[in-house]
């Protein structure tokens, strides 16, 4: 009886009133109570009970909120002289942050209604229903079950197999809904990125057209910047049924998208930076080390100016197709000229340049006989090759 | 000993480790030959012994802290040996002897000097001809007697000298 609460029984939200019945009498547990005679409303997510024209005008009953319910049953009729029928209904523990009612505390899990005046609706049916439904739930009238064993109880009454497979369909509902709900952040990070590469579209147009308001190192850095932000429509796996169509079209972007970066660093980029750059840029459409490599061994029959090189040393890069070794071979001998002598690392820092890079830099010169290397403890430095140039 | 001139290569340090590309490479050992021949022509040292190549300046420069490797080394006296510079001693290649001018050069020196020096048909000891007074202006003057007696066996086979051993000495008749 504690259950019950002071509440207004004007319908609230979307509320439905189910059924209507007189002359009901409420019992707590097995004890009768001053609550007799009156007149009862079932909604769709509360029982009403008033005194003989209270709920009509409006005025403040008594109400059990339906989220109690666990079990209904009718009580067996033990005197037939009695017209009455009672029905037992079965109650979960008390809420918290639950409003006042009539009842503080009491010692029975269960109420009963009895119905003096005889039933004009199927109560036990349409009370059945009204649980099945739980409108509460999306009225979101008090709290939601959250507990197991009050879920559990709650669907005591729904045994076999339709209620196994009800079970398994709202653990698939809330899972998906979890699962949606953690997306839903992403999806809106997705959004706003477009935004970005939208304005950063226009600033770099804003910037083509007042060049000469800023330096040229603003200009090229901030370009950097710009160039780095993002492919706005990458491709991705899922939108083709065809392997191949996906290789190429992926191949395709790569070429796009690198072909500046890499003429920048100087024509020749190591798949390690590429594939930092590209997932960067990509940004949640992640690319696999192994569809990058696919893509990109494609591009030389495709012919999109860019081409995979393998070194003898096994390092593979990415370069402009139309990359110039002898070029390559003539910078790097002009730099050692002018250092004298130089380890990949310094070439690399000098360059700005990956090491690795660097590294085969400087063995391709060696290669042109351009370059001698001076093995010690200090690891390998690269020299001008004074033993061809150098007259005796 | 005379100070030697060391070429500019000795103090290049890729001069050090053989090089990899081939045209380089031969440039390099040219190098090396030259300046082996020319270590041993003006220390007189004919004897080199790889194992100990590194305690001598001319593997290894310590002013820049580099070192011919051993491989390095032995493919240099391989080269030499190639044309008749350079002849090891064991099998194990360790002991070489380095010509600076090849057996057949120094055969032709000593027979000239003895055709000059009228000591045809004569009887002249090793100790004589790399240190006795009259060869003292001759370039094969103080030569290590294993390298002589090389070159006097190539004399022998061109039929132009025979050696003659007695007692613990030994001698050269040219003809």
């Amino acid at each position: 009886m504690d259950r019950f609460e002071y509440a207004d029984p004007r319908p609230v939200q979307s509320e439905e009133f189910l059924m209507r019945e007189n002359g009901v009498k409420l019992y707590d547990g097995d004890n009768k109570t001053t609550f007799e005679g009156g007149e009862a409303v079932v909604s769709n997510t509360r029982i009403l009970w008033g005194r003989p024209g209270d709920i009509p005008r409006g005025q403040t009953c008594i109400c059990l909120p339906l989220f109690y319910v666990v079990f209904i049953e009718e009580e067996q009729r033990t005197f037939s002289f009695s017209s009455a029928r009672k029905f037992v209904l079965h109650l979960s523990e008390p809420r918290q942050g639950k409003a006042q009612g009539p009842v503080t505390w009491s010692q029975y899990n269960f109420v009963k209604l009895s119905f003096k005046e005889g039933l004009h609706h199927d109560f036990m049916a349409i009370l059945q229903n009204a649980l099945v439904m739980r409108a509460w739930e999306k009225l979101q009238l008090g709290p939601t079950p959250a507990t197991g064993s009050q879920s559990m109880a709650d669907r005591k009454w729904r045994s076999g197999i339709v209620g196994i497979e009800r079970k398994i369909e709202e653990k698939h509902k809330a899972t998906d809904e979890s699962i949606s709900l953690a997306f839903q952040d992403l999806s809106r990070l997705m959004n706003m990125a477009k935004d970005m590469v939208a304005i950063s579209r226009s600033i770099s147009t804003k910037i083509r057209e007042k060049q000469g308001d800023i330096t040229e190192d603003e200009t090229v850095r901030f370009k950097s910047y710009l160039l780095s932000l993002g492919i706005d429509d990458p491709v991705t796996r899922g939108a083709f049924s065809n392997q191949n169509q996906y290789f190429q079209s992926l191949s395709r972007q790569l070429a796009q998208i690198l072909e500046e970066p890499i003429k920048e660093v100087g024509g020749m980029m190591s798949m390690a930076d590429v594939y930092c750059r590209v997932n960067r840029a990509r940004g949640l459409e992640l690319l696999s080390p192994e569809d990058l490599m696919s893509a990109c061994r494609l591009m030389s029959t495709l012919q999109l100016g860019l081409c995979l090189r393998t070194f003898d040393s096994g390092a593979t890069v990415l370069q402009l197709s139309d990359h110039n070794d002898s070029i390559i071979v003539e910078n790097t001998a002009a730099s050692l000229e002018e250092h004298g002598s130089l380890s990949a690392t310094e070439l690399a820092k000098v360059l700005g340049i990956s090491v690795l890079l660097a590294k085969e830099r400087l063995l391709t010169t060696e290669k042109q006989g351009k370059a001698c290397r001076d093995e010690s403890l200090e690891g390998v430095r690269f020299y001008s090759n004074l033993f061809l140039t150098r007259e005796e | 000993m005379a100070e030697i001139e060391w070429p500019w290569q000795y103090s290049f340090p890729p001069f050090f480790t053989i090089q990899p590309h081939a045209e380089t490479k031969a440039r390099q050992l040219q190098a090396w030959r030259t300046l082996v021949l020319n270590f041993h022509k003006v220390s007189k040292q004919s004897l080199l012994d790889v194992r100990e190549a590194h305690q001598n300046s001319l593997f290894s420069n310590s002013s820049i802290d580099r070192k011919l490797p051993v491989e390095g080394i032995l493919l240099v006296l391989e080269d030499l040996q190639k044309t008749g510079n350079a002849e090891p001693l064991d099998k194990t290649r360790n002991r070489w002897l380095i010509y600076w001018h090849t057996l057949e050069e120094w055969a032709a020196l000593i027979y000239s000097w003895a055709q000059a020096s009228g000591s045809l048909n004569s009887v002249c000891t090793f100790f004589e001809l790399v240190s006795g007074d009259d060869t003292t202006d001759q370039e094969f003057y103080g030569l290590d007697q294993e390298v002589l007696s090389r070159a006097l066996q190539v004399l022998e086979s061109q039929k132009k000298a025979e050696i003659i051993s007695f007692d613990d000495n030994q001698g050269v008749k040219f003809f």
